[in-house]
C-alpha cells in the first residue's frame, strides 16, 4: 500500500473547501431553522404571498399541527402521487411535447425505476439523460422531483428536531407547512442563485434543440456532430444542493456543459455538503443547545476528512503495477500523476476524489470521475462512505435524521455505562425508540446483502457486469449499496437499464427510503410526547470530544462489523491481487 | 440475614442444584426466550449434525466440525451456567424463608374482642377480614394489622435482626407479618393479605426468581441485541453466495463450509451479553436483598438508578431524630455553673432525651455530679399539657423548664416578667435552627438552654456524594421554616420542605414530577401512603403500616432510613453492568473478524492472509480459538456479573470515560491477546 501527499495548491484548496463549508454553516442554519420555525425572514416579505397562495390553493392550514401518524400519512401519500405522476410522465413523454429530439416513451421498468428514484432522493440513474428524456422529463419530471423530494428529507427531520425540542406534546408539525418552507425558502432562492452562477460559468441553459456543429477535422464520412444541450443549468443547481445527484447528462459533471470550469467544479463541491453540514447548525439551534448542532458536525467530519485523505492518497498512488513497470506517476507542473483513469485531467486527483468523497458521503451520488476506475483501497472509500448509512452529512434532512438514529444508539449504550436510563436532549430512549432505530439502521444493509447475494447468484444478475472477478463483484455490491442508501452514483461497468436491475434496485430505493423515514417520524412522535428530565451531572454529555467519539465508533462499527466480509471480497480482495507480487 | 458470600458457603448440594440446572435449560422452549442464545444453540445442533454427517470428500475434517459443535454447546451451556448460579444465590435464602411460611393453626376469633370464644383453623385458610389471636409462643398467621392488644415479636425470620420487636394497634407499629412469632403478651389481629399473597410469599417469589419479568432497560436492550443478531445473521447468510460467486470467478479455492459461517456467526453476535444479560438482572435483585431491602418489581430498581430527586425525612435520616443540649446562657447576674446546676436539678427525673441531655452536658462540660432525688427530698413535676413545663420541686425552692411562651405565662402568674436578655437569647438560638428551653427559679429567671438538632455523623458526606452523582436531596420536616432553613444549610441538602403536612409531601413530589424529575423517597406512616404511591420509588420501612407498605414498591427490612441512598446505587450499577458488558461483547468483534474472515476466505484469495495480524497458526486454529475465547470469555465474566461493575459517586461525564476505557478499549483489546494465547494452546497440545 503506497500514499502520496498532496501538492501544496491543493492542500491550499482543501482548507478553503472546508473553511468555506463551515463558515456557511452557521448563517445558512440560522436562517432555516426560521425558516421552519415559521418566523420572519429577509425573503419573508416577497415570498410571504407565494406561500399563502399555495396554502389556499390547497387547503392547508399551516398551523394545523400533525400527530406523527397523520404526518407518515402525509408524506405516504405525497411521495406515492409523485411516483405515479413521474411514471405516466415518463411513460407518455414522446407525446406531451417539449421535446425536440424525438425521445421515445421510456421502457416500463426504467420509468419505475426512474420515479422511484427520484422520489426517493435516491437519483440513480439506469439511463442516459441526453438519449433519453424529453425536455419535459427534465423539467417537470427530474427537476420538480429534485426539489420536492430534497423538501420531504427536510420535512421528515424538522419534525424529528422537534420531537426533542417538545415536550409533553402529541404532535410534530405540519408536513405542508414544512415542505412548503423548506422548497420555497431554502432550496428555490439558493438554486436560482446557484444557476445563474452556473451560466455564468458556461453551463447551458436553452429550450432549444440538440446542435449540430461541424467537426474541424471530419472523420472519414462524418462531418457534423451533434451537441447535446437543453435547461441544464436549472437541474443542476438542485442536483447539488438537494443531494439529488441525478445529472442532466449521462457522465454527469464530468460533462463539460455541466461542470465546465474549475469555478463551477469548486461551487459545486461546495453545493454538495452545504445545506447537509448547515442542518447541523440548524438542528442546534432549533433543540436550544448549539454544542449539540456541532457535536453532530464535528462527528461527521472526523470520519469524512480521514477516509477522503486516505481516497486522495491512495488515488495519487497511484497504480502499482505501473509503479513496478517504471512509470512516472508523481504529481508534477506537466502532469496530475496519480492514477487518473476515469477521471478528467482538467480536474485532477484531488478535485475528482473530494467530488467522489462529498457525493457518496452525502448522498448525492453526482459525479466528476468514474469511480470503477479508481484504485481498489480508492473505490473502497465511496463505497465504505455509503455504507455508513448516508449519516456522514448525507441527504438534506436524511443525512442528519439518520445521524441522529446513530446518537440514539449511542446514547443508549454509552448512557448504560454511566447508570441511568439513557437520554439524549432530556428525552429518555425507551424500548420504542430502540425498536425504530433498529429497524431503520438495519434495513439498508439488509437490502444491500440480500440485493447483492440475488445478484451474484443470478444469470439476470450477473448479465449486468463488465468486469469480472472481484471488480464484478464490487461493480454488484456497489449498485446495491448506492441504491438502498439513496445515494445514486454509479460505479460504472455494470449495465443496471434491466428489468432485473431496474426492478431489484427500484425496491431498494423504496425500502431504503421509507423504512428509515417511518420509523424516523416514529420517534419524533414517541419523543414529543415525553417529558423532559431536567439536566444535571448525573446527566450523560453529549457534545462533549469522549461522547463524539463514542458516536464516531459506533457509526463505523456497524457499517465494518455488517460489511467486513463483503468488502473483503470486493476492494478488499482485489487490492489483494492488484499488489501481488509488486510490494 | 449475615451479609456473607453465597459462593464461599455453596454446598455440594447447591453445586449439583446448579449443575443440573444448567442442563436442563437446554430445552429449546427456554433456549428461545433469549434471541441471541438461541442462534448459538440452533448453531450447536447444525454442527453436531454436520460433524455426524460429514462426508469424507467435503474437505473439511470431522475433528474440525465436531470441535466447534462441542465448544457451541459450551457457550450455550455456560450461559445456562451464568444464570442457574445467579439465581442459586437466593434458592437458599428462599429455602430459610420457606420454613417460616409453614402451615400453622390459628386462633381465629368468632367475635371481635372475645378472647374466649376461639376456634382452631389452619392458616392457610384465613381470609381478609378474619380475626386472629396470637398468643405468646405462636407464629403470626398470616400478614395483617393489630386491632387490640401490645406484645413483642420476634421478626428474626425476615429481618434477620434478633432483637424483638414491640408491635400495638393504633399509630405506626400496628403491621404484622406472617411467619413471625409473638414471644410476650398477647395480639389480635386482623388479616390483610390473600393466602399466597403475603409479604413472605412475595419475598420468596422474588428472591428465587420465579416472577422475574423483564424491566424496562433490558427490554430495550434485548431488541438492540436481537437487531444486531439479525444483522450478523444476514451477513454471514449472504456469504455463502458471495463466497461461490468469488470462488466462481477465481477459479479456485472452496466455498466458505457452513461450519464456518456458523462459527462467524456466534462469534459476532452479542453472545457474551446474550448470555449474561439474565445473570445481571437476577444479580442485580440479589444484591438489594443482600441490603435487606425487598423490591415489589425490578422496574422499580431500575427506577432507583434513574431517580434526580431524594425526599429525605430530616428526623431520623439527616438528624438523629433528638434534640440535645448544647450550651446553657446564663442571664447576667447568674453564674454559668449556677444555672448549669439548676438545669441540671430541673431534668433529673426527665426521661425524654431532651432532659437526659441536659444531665448529660451538665456533667460533661461543668463536671456536675447527678444528685440523688431521694437524698434532695426532691420531688418532680412532670411535663403536662397545660402548663407545658417540666421541673422539680425541693424543700426551698422549685425549677421549671420550657419552651418562652410557657414560661411567659407562668412568670405573669408571679407579676413577673421575662427579661429582655432572656429573650434575645432564645430568639438567637430559633433563628440558628435550635429550640430555647428557658430555666426559671420560682419567679426568677436563670437562663436559656440550647437544645439542638444534631446531624447525624457523615450524613453530610453523604449527601455530597449524591450532589456529585447529579442527584438532588430535600429535607421534608415539620419544623418551622427557620429552623428548617438551619438544620438544611447545616447538613448540606439542596432544599427543603418546611412544616410538612402530608397534603404538602404529595404536592411537592407532583410539581417536581410535572418539571421530569424522578422522585425517591422514605417513609413509615399511614399519611405518608399518597406522597410513596406518588413516588417513582418509594421505600418503606419494615416497622411502617400496612397502608404505607402498600403504597410503597421497596420495604426496608432494616428500616434504615438511610438505606434510599445504598437502593440508588444498586440501581445505578445494575444499569452499569449491562451497558459497560454490551460495550464489551459488541468490542471484541472486531479482533473475531480479524480471525475468522481471512482463515474463511485464504484459499480463494490467498493475499488475504495479510489480514491474519494475530499470526494465527492454521485457519482452523484461527477459527477455533475464536469460538474458544467466545466461550470462555462468559465464564470469565459471570463474576463481574454477578458482583456488578465497581461504582463509585461521580458526575456522568468521568463515569463514561472511566467505563469506554475499561470496557470499550480493553473489549477491543481482550480478544487479540486472548485468541492469541488460545490458538497457541491449541498448537501445543498439538490440536491443529
Amino acid at each position: 500500500m503506497t500514499f502520496a501527499m498532496p501538492t501544496l495548491t491543493a492542500c491550499v484548496q482543501i482548507l478553503v473547501y472546508f473553511l468555506l463549508l463551515f463558515m456557511c454553516a452557521k448563517p445558512l442554519g440560522t436562517y432555516m431553522a426560521r425558516v421552519y420555525a415559521g418566523q420572519d425572514t429577509l425573503l419573508t416579505p416577497v415570498l410571504r404571498h407565494f406561500e399563502r397562495g399555495f396554502y389556499r390553493i390547497s387547503h392547508v392550514k399551516p398551523d394545523e399541527e400533525m400527530s406523527w401518524q397523520a404526518y407518515a400519512q402525509a408524506v405516504i401519500g405525497f411521495s406515492l402521487v409523485a411516483v405515479v405522476g413521474l411514471y405516466a410522465l415518463l411513460r407518455m413523454q414522446h407525446i406531451l411535447g417539449f421535446n425536440p429530439a424525438g425521445m421515445g416513451e421510456v421502457s416500463p421498468h426504467l420509468a419505475f425505476n426512474t420515479a422511484v428514484s427520484f422520489v426517493t432522493n435516491t437519483n440513480w440513474q439506469s439511463y442516459g439523460g441526453e438519449a433519453t428524456m424529453s425536455y419535459l422529463s427534465q423539467m417537470l419530471g427530474l427537476t420538480v422531483q429534485n426539489f420536492v423530494s430534497a423538501g420531504v428529507g427536510m420535512a421528515v427531520l424538522m419534525a424529528l428536531i422537534r420531537g426533542f425540542s417538545r415536550r409533553g406534546k402529541h404532535t410534530i408539525g405540519n408536513f405542508w407547512a414544512d415542505l412548503t418552507r423548506g422548497v420555497l425558502y431554502i432550496l428555490l432562492p439558493l438554486s436560482i442563485l446557484f444557476s445563474a452562477f452556473l451560466v455564468s460559468q458556461g453551463v447551458v441553459q436553452t429550450l432549444k434543440p440538440y446542435a449540430a456543429v461541424e467537426l474541424l477535422e471530419p472523420a472519414g464520412e462524418t462531418t457534423t456532430q451533434t451537441i447535446a444541450v437543453g435547461p441544464a443549468a436549472s437541474q443542476i443547481a438542485i442536483k447539488q444542493l438537494g443531494t439529488n445527484g441525478g445529472g442532466f447528462f449521462n457522465v454527469n459533471s464530468a460533462h463539460p456543459l455541466e461542470n465546465p470550469t474549475p469555478m463551477a467544479n469548486f461551487f459545486e463541491m461546495l453545493a454538495l455538503l452545504l445545506i447537509p453540514a448547515a442542518l447541523c447548525y440548524t438542528f442546534g439551534v432549533m433543540v436550544g443547545d448549539r454544542r449539540q448542532g456541532w457535536a453532530i458536525l464535528a462527528a461527521m467530519t472526523i470520519i469524512f476528512i480521514p477516509l477522503f485523505l486516505f481516497c486522495m492518497s491512495v488515488e495519487q498512488a497511484g497504480n502499482p503495477r505501473f509503479a513496478a513497470l517504471g512509470v512516472d506517476q508523481t504529481a508534477s507542473e506537466q502532469s496530475a500523476g496519480g492514477n487518473m483513469e476515469g477521471k478528467e485531467v482538467r480536474f485532477g486527483i484531488v478535485n475528482s476524489t473530494l467530488w467522489a468523497s462529498a457525493t457518496t458521503a452525502a448522498s448525492n451520488g453526482s459525479v466528476n470521475s468514474m469511480h470503477g476506475s479508481y484504485t481498489p483501497l480508492g473505490s473502497l472509500i465511496p463505497m465504505l462512505f455509503m455504507k455508513f448509512g448516508e449519516v456522514i452529512y448525507g441527504g438534506v434532512g436524511s443525512g442528519l435524521y439518520g445521524m441522529l438514529l446513530f446518537v440514539v444508539m449511542t446514547v443508549f449504550i454509552a448512557g448504560l455505562m454511566v447508570g441511568r436510563t439513557p437520554e439524549y436532549l432530556g428525552k429518555k430512549i425507551q424500548a420504542f425508540e430502540i425498536k425504530m432505530a433498529a429497524v431503520a439502521i438495519l434495513v439498508p444493509p439488509l437490502c444491500v446483502l440480500l440485493g447483492t447475494a440475488i445478484a451474484v447468484m443470478s444469470e439476470a444478475g450477473q448479465a449486468g457486469l463488465l468486469n469480472r472477478g472481484a471488480q464484478g463483484f464490487s461493480e454488484i455490491l456497489y449498485a446495491f449499496t448506492s441504491a438502498s442508501n439513496n445515494n445514486g452514483s454509479a460505479f460504472a461497468g455494470l449495465t443496471a437499464n434491466s428489468p432485473f436491475y431496474n426492478t431489484a434496485l427500484g425496491l431498494c430505493m423504496l425500502l431504503g427510503r421509507f423504512f428509515v423515514l417511518l420509523p424516523v417520524l416514529a420517534i419524533a412522535g414517541s419523543l414529543a410526547a415525553k417529558q423532559t428530565v431536567p439536566q444535571s451531572v448525573g446527566t450523560l454529555p453529549t457534545h462533549t470530544p469522549l461522547f463524539i467519539g463514542l458516536l464516531v465508533g459506533v457509526v463505523v462499527l456497524v457499517a465494518v462489523l455488517t460489511f467486513v466480509p463483503a468488502l473483503a471480497l470486493g476492494p478488499v480482495a482485489e487490492h489483494t491481487v492488484l499488489i501481488q507480487g509488486v510490494e | 440475614m449475615s451479609r456473607h458470600s453465597p459462593v464461599a458457603v455453596m454446598g455440594v448440594a447447591d453445586r449439583v442444584a446448579i449443575l443440573r440446572q444448567t442442563f436442563s435449560r437446554l430445552a429449546p422452549r427456554y433456549q428461545l426466550r433469549n434471541p441471541v442464545m438461541f442462534v448459538v444453540f440452533m448453531g450447536a445442533i447444525v454442527t453436531s449434525v454436520l460433524a455426524a454427517l460429514n462426508p469424507p470428500q467435503s474437505g473439511e475434517p470431522t475433528w474440525f466440525i465436531a470441535a466447534i459443535a462441542l465448544w457451541l454447546w459450551f457457550t450455550v451451556l455456560f450461559a445456562n451456567l451464568a444464570e442457574a448460579v445467579a439465581e442459586g444465590r437466593g434458592k437458599a435464602q428462599a429455602a430459610t424463608l420457606k420454613t417460616a411460611r409453614k402451615d400453622t393453626p390459628a386462633k381465629k376469633m368468632v367475635e371481635m374482642h372475645n378472647r374466649k370464644m376461639l376456634q382452631s383453623v389452619s392458616s392457610a385458610t384465613l381470609q381478609p377480614g378474619d380475626i386472629v389471636l396470637v398468643e405468646a409462643g405462636d407464629f403470626i398467621p398470616s400478614d395483617g394489622e393489630v386491632i387490640g392488644g401490645v406484645a413483642s415479636v420476634d421478626e428474626s425470620a425476615i429481618t434477620g435482626e434478633s432483637a424483638p420487636v414491640v408491635r400495638e394497634s393504633g399509630g405506626d407499629r400496628s403491621a404484622v407479618t406472617g411467619g413471625t412469632r409473638v414471644l410476650s403478651d398477647w395480639l389480635e389481629i386482623r388479616i390483610t393479605a390473600r393466602q399466597g399473597e403475603t409479604f413472605l410469599d412475595r419475598m420468596i417469589a422474588l428472591v428465587e426468581g420465579a416472577k422475574r419479568q423483564k424491566t424496562p432497560n433490558e427490554i430495550a436492550l434485548s431488541i438492540l441485541l436481537a437487531a444486531l443478531t439479525i444483522v450478523f445473521l444476514l451477513a454471514t447468510v449472504t456469504l455463502l453466495p458471495f463466497s461461490i460467486f468469488a470462488v466462481g470467478e477465481a477459479g479456485k479455492g472452496s466455498v466458505v463450509s457452513i461450519t464456518v459461517l456458523i462459527a462467524l456467526l456466534v462469534c459476532l453476535a452479542p453472545t457474551t451479553i446474550g448470555g449474561l444479560l439474565s445473570a445481571i438482572g437476577i444479580a442485580g435483585m440479589d444484591r438489594l436483598i443482600r441490603a435487606n431491602v425487598i423490591a415489589k418489581s425490578g422496574r422499580a430498581v431500575e427506577a432507583a438508578g434513574d431517580v434526580n430527586v431524594l425526599l429525605l425525612d430530616k428526623t431520623g435520616t439527616i438528624t438523629y431524630g433528638n434534640r440535645q443540649a448544647v450550651g446553657f446562657y446564663p442571664v447576667p447576674g447568674v453564674t454559668i455553673e449556677e444555672m448549669a446546676q439548676a438545669a441540671q436539678l430541673s431534668s433529673l427525673a426527665d426521661e425524654t432525651p431532651e432532659g437526659k441531655s441536659i444531665v448529660a452536658l451538665a456533667l460533661s462540660k461543668y463536671n456536675l455530679t447527678e444528685s440523688n432525688l431521694e437524698q434532695l427530698q426532691a420531688s418532680f413535676i412532670p411535663f403536662s399539657a397545660e402548663t407545658r413545663l417540666s421541673g422539680i420541686t425541693l424543700p426551698d425552692r422549685q425549677i421549671l423548664k420550657g419552651a418562652g411562651d410557657a414560661i411567659i405565662s407562668h412568670l405573669a402568674k408571679q407579676n413577673a416578667k421575662l427579661p429582655d436578655v432572656a429573650q434575645e437569647k432564645a430568639n438567637q438560638i430559633a433563628r440558628q435552627g435550635g429550640t430555647p428551653l428557658i430555666v426559671v427559679e420560682n419567679a426568677r429567671v436563670l437562663g436559656v438552654v440550647h437544645l439542638k438538632d444534631v446531624i447525624k455523623h457523615g450524613i453530610k458526606e453523604r449527601l455530597a456524594e449524591l450532589r456529585r452523582m447529579g442527584i438532588k436531596s430535600i429535607m421534608v420536616t415539620g419544623d418551622n421554616p427557620l429552623t428548617a432553613a438551619a438544620i438544611a444549610a447545616e447538613a448540606g441538602v439542596d432544599d427543603y420542605l418546611a412544616q410538612a403536612t402530608p397534603q404538602t409531601k404529595l404536592e411537592k413530589i407532583r410539581e417536581m414530577q410535572r418539571g421530569g424529575e424522578l422522585v425517591a423517597m422514605v417513609g413509615d406512616g399511614t399519611n405518608d401512603a399518597p406522597a410513596l404511591a406518588q413516588a417513582d420509588v418509594a421505600v418503606v420501612m419494615n416497622t411502617g403500616t400496612q397502608a404505607a407498605k402498600e403504597a410503597g414498591n421497596m420495604v426496608d427490612l432494616d428500616s434504615n432510613p438511610t438505606k434510599l441512598i445504598e437502593v440508588v446505587e444498586i440501581g445505578k450499577q445494575l444499569l452499569m453492568t449491562r451497558g459497560a458488558l454490551t460495550t464489551f461483547s459488541i468490542a471484541n468483534d472486531l479482533a473475531k473478524y480479524f480471525a475468522i474472515v481471512p482463515a474463511a476466505f485464504v484459499t480463494t484469495y490467498p493475499a488475504l492472509a495479510a489480514l491474519n495480524v494475530m499470526g494465527l497458526a492454521s485457519p482452523q486454529s484461527a477459527i477455533l480459538s475464536a469460538v474458544i475465547f467466545n466461550a470462555v470469555i462468559i465464564v470469565f465474566l459471570i463474576p463481574l456479573a454477578l458482583r456488578g461493575v465497581k461504582y463509585r459517586a461521580a458526575g456522568a461525564a468521568t463515569l463514561l470515560r472511566d467505563n469506554v476505557l475499561i470496557y470499550g478499549v480493553g473489549g477491543l483489546i481482550a480478544p487479540f491477546i486472548g485468541i492469541k494465547l488460545i490458538d497457541m494452546a491449541l498448537t501445543f497440545i498439538g490440536w491443529v
